[in-house]
């Protein structure tokens, strides 16, 4: 049973930093960029469900479905925010958000 | 009634000063004069008291400066020197300000003039009376302040202002040495008090100041700073060149300050000092040879002068090189004997020349002036006075100080005492000669001047004329009705005011010395003056003749053995370049700006300018510092507890010291791209 659960928290974690690489990597669009965040909060609700399955506790389902609904509602604005930014600027490419510098 | 003494003078200087828009000119110089008249007539009783009647008296009155051991009080000591010195500073200055009465009558600002006066008799006759160190610097400074004001009386005139603030300047030389033999002084006896400090100063004969691994007699440093003091006050070589430059004051001032009262603090600080002195045998040699050197080098200066005043300047500048020498062989009394006769015909020949600039509209150059003696008669006899007390003639004041000074050089036991007695007698017959050759050419030649100046001479007016005639008096009695007072054999009238090593008394060795050598000064002075007469009245084409091939020579005794040029060139230069250069740029606006507000601006201006710059603008940018602030953090606190035991915690701010320097030199390549 323990080697299981290894299994899925690396997973997990394996999942977590693709998301990570890929924001940070991310040279082309802002979708990636919120694709990937996307992955980091399923990792994330995967750990949860794990630890949840091993301690025998329902907090962390709990805890995932609260995150299913706050990851919904953010890609949904996040959404919107970037059908707005691309009706002013014509374009999402990453590169070329940078208007505010230091 | 010894404290009014003191403040009498105080009152006069607020009163002319402070009140002299209300009261007039006149009548503020006839106050000033009339306070300064009273205090000399209570000096007077002071002196019966103290000094002939033998009791000295000391009033503490009361504490300035408590601090643990360190306690001054505000004392007055009057013993014999004391009251020597009340009656020579009050007396010159009464009479310098009736004369100044008529003198500055003219002038707007007389009670102006006044105030300072009284200001710095004040000040003097604090010098005098203290009873200790401190007391004693007050007066010291507050004369070299007073003198400062009135050199520079006349404040409109750019020289007058130079002249006072080289007065100023180089005094203050001498006071840096006097303040450190002070702390020296304290340091040793943990006291300022003369009484204290005379009656332990045979403990520490032995012991030594270590300094910079050297040892140095604690005595022997004492007296050698306190006698730098004297030097700038005293106008000693090397510190000398402020004396003919104050000059420029109005000539009462120069009677008062640079005669009679000034210059002769830092003699009187030596004659009270004389325990410590009689202790270092160093210090002792040192007064000699220097007061030597003053006396011959004034003299051979004062030979070629053609100021009026240069000439007396220097006559006191090497007066008081007598002075300091006669203390150099252990004979105070004799000193402040000489002291005190020179303050009366010193003061009676620059009064007399004030008279005679004032008589020929205020011409002080001696070859401009000529055939006076029918004009001026008066101001001729005052003149001849003067220069024959001044020249040591027989029986005249300065023969009784001068002269024993001299037999007294030469019979003691001392080892430069030969050097000085040759270079006294040397000077002597320098004083006769220059004495000789201002009253040939003022008043004995043929005349040089304007004829419309000549036209106008007037005969001295009353009021100063009196003075003269009372000056003219002590130049001729005073020596010889108180040689027995003071120098007399077993006199008793110094009391314990003046010590000195039984070893080194020699005032009864001078008495046997051979006759030859004892009428040897004033024959070269008797010499000096009918060369000086002959010089300028038979031989002057010899002398015109002459001026071709000793031209050179004219010119360093002219210019002062180039002393001025040496200072102004090198040491002047030097300081000023030093001043501007180093002090200025190098260290004020450039290490300590760099270092300090205007380096620590621009650093930290920087650096805020290159932190701004992390922030590109650019996503990813952020998102990566964010992972590695992240990281770092998180690791810090997960694995902190493991590496905390292997690595020193501090290494933690050097690691993010040297990671900004990282992040810097990264964002100036993004910068250059």
């Amino acid at each position: 049973m323990i080697v299981e659960q290894t299994y899925f928290l690396f997973t997990s974690i394996l999942i977590f930093l693709t998301g990570m690489g890929g924001i940070f990597l991310n040279r082309k669009h802002i979708i990636l960029l919120l694709i990937s965040i996307e992955l980091m909060l399923l990792a994330i609700n995967l750990q949860f469900i794990t630890f949840s399955v091993f301690l025998d506790d329902l907090f962390g389902q709990v805890a995932a479905f609260f995150i299913l609904t706050v990851a919904a509602a953010e890609s949904a604005i996040g959404l919107a925010l970037l059908v707005v930014y691309y009706r002013i600027r014509g374009t999402i490419a990453v590169e070329k958000i940078n208007l505010l510098k230091g | 009634m010894y404290l009014v003494i003191v403040f009498l003078p105080l009152v006069s200087a607020i009163m002319a000063g402070l009140f002299g828009r209300f009261l007039g000119n006149k009548n503020s110089a006839y106050l000033a004069t009339f306070c300064l008249g009273f205090t000399f007539f209570l000096c007077l009783i002071a002196f019966y008291e103290v000094g002939l009647c033998h009791s000295p008296c000391y009033i503490v009155s009361f504490p300035w400066i408590q601090s643990e051991l360190f306690k001054v009080n505000w004392s007055f000591l009057f013993d014999s020197i004391t009251v020597v010195m009340l009656i020579v500073v009050t007396s010159v200055s009464f009479l310098v300000h009736m004369y100044s009465i008529e003198y500055m009558g003219q002038d707007p600002h007389l009670s102006r003039f006044m105030s300072y006066l009284s200001f710095f008799t004040f000040f003097m006759l604090i010098l005098v009376t203290a009873d200790n160190f401190l007391q004693m610097f007050v007066g010291w400074e507050g004369v070299g302040l007073c003198s400062y004001l009135l050199i520079n009386f006349y404040f409109t005139r750019v020289q007058a202002n130079k002249a006072a603030l080289k007065a100023m300047i180089v005094n203050r030389i001498g006071d840096f040495g006097l303040s450190l033999g002070m702390m020296a002084l304290f340091f040793t006896f943990k006291t300022l008090d003369y009484n204290v400090v005379f009656n332990l100063a045979p403990l520490v004969v032995n012991e030594n100041f270590c300094f910079f691994s050297f040892e140095l007699n604690k005595i022997t440093v004492i007296c050698l700073l306190l006698f730098v003091g004297a030097v700038g006050k005293s106008a000693q070589l090397g510190l000398h060149t402020w004396l003919p430059d104050a000059m420029e004051g109005p000539t009462p001032v120069s009677a008062l300050i640079h005669a009679a009262t000034m210059v002769t603090a830092g003699v009187f600080l030596i004659i009270r000092c004389s325990p410590l002195f009689e202790l270092s045998a160093i210090a002792l040699d040192v007064l000699m040879v220097f007061g030597s050197l003053t006396a011959f080098f004034a003299a051979t200066t004062g030979l070629l002068q053609n100021d009026v005043k240069r000439v007396i300047a220097y006559s006191t500048c090497s007066q008081l090189g007598y002075m300091v020498f006669a203390c150099g062989a252990s004979s105070y009394s004799v000193a402040m004997f000489h002291l005190a006769n020179h303050a009366f015909f010193k003061a009676l020949l620059f009064l007399t020349a004030g008279a005679i600039i004032h008589a020929l509209r205020d011409e002080q150059d001696m070859r401009k002036m000529g055939g006076l003696a029918m004009l001026l008669p008066f101001a001729y006899s005052m003149i001849v006075i003067g220069s024959l007390s001044l020249m040591g003639f027989p029986f005249l004041t300065g023969f009784y100080s001068k002269d024993s000074i001299l037999e007294l050089v030469y019979s003691s036991y001392s080892s430069p005492a030969g050097f000085a007695y040759v270079l006294g007698t040397l000077a002597a017959f320098c004083t006769a000669f220059y004495s000789f050759r201002l009253i040939y050419l003022v008043f004995l030649s043929v005349p040089n001047g304007y004829k419309s100046y000549f036209n106008q001479v007037h005969e001295t007016p009353y009021l100063m004329a009196l003075p003269l005639v009372l000056l003219a008096f002590g130049s001729i009695f005073i020596g010889y009705l108180t040689k027995d007072l003071m120098l007399g054999m077993g006199t008793n009238f110094w009391g314990g005011s003046i010590y000195f090593l039984p070893e080194r008394a020699g005032l009864f060795e001078a008495e046997f010395i051979p006759t030859n050598i004892k009428i040897l000064p004033v024959c070269l002075s008797l010499l000096g003056a009918f060369t000086a007469c002959l010089f300028y009245s038979s031989f002057f084409k010899f002398l015109v003749y002459l001026s071709v091939y000793v031209k050179d020579f004219y010119t360093f005794l002219n210019k002062k053995w180039y002393f001025d040029k040496i200072y102004n060139e090198v040491v002047g230069k030097f300081f000023i370049w030093f001043g501007y250069n180093m002090s200025f740029k190098l260290i004020d606006r450039g290490f300590v700006e760099l270092f300090g507000p205007y380096g620590m601006s621009k650093l930290s201006f920087n650096l805020a300018k290159q932190f701004s710059l992390l922030q590109t603008g650019f996503l990813y940018h952020y998102i990566f510092m964010l992972l590695v602030g992240v990281t770092f953090f998180v690791g810090i606190l997960s694995f902190g507890y493991y590496l905390n035991f292997w690595v020193d915690t501090r290494l933690y701010w050097l690691f993010m010291i040297g990671l900004f320097f990282i992040i810097f030199s990264d964002t100036r390549q993004i910068l250059n791209q």
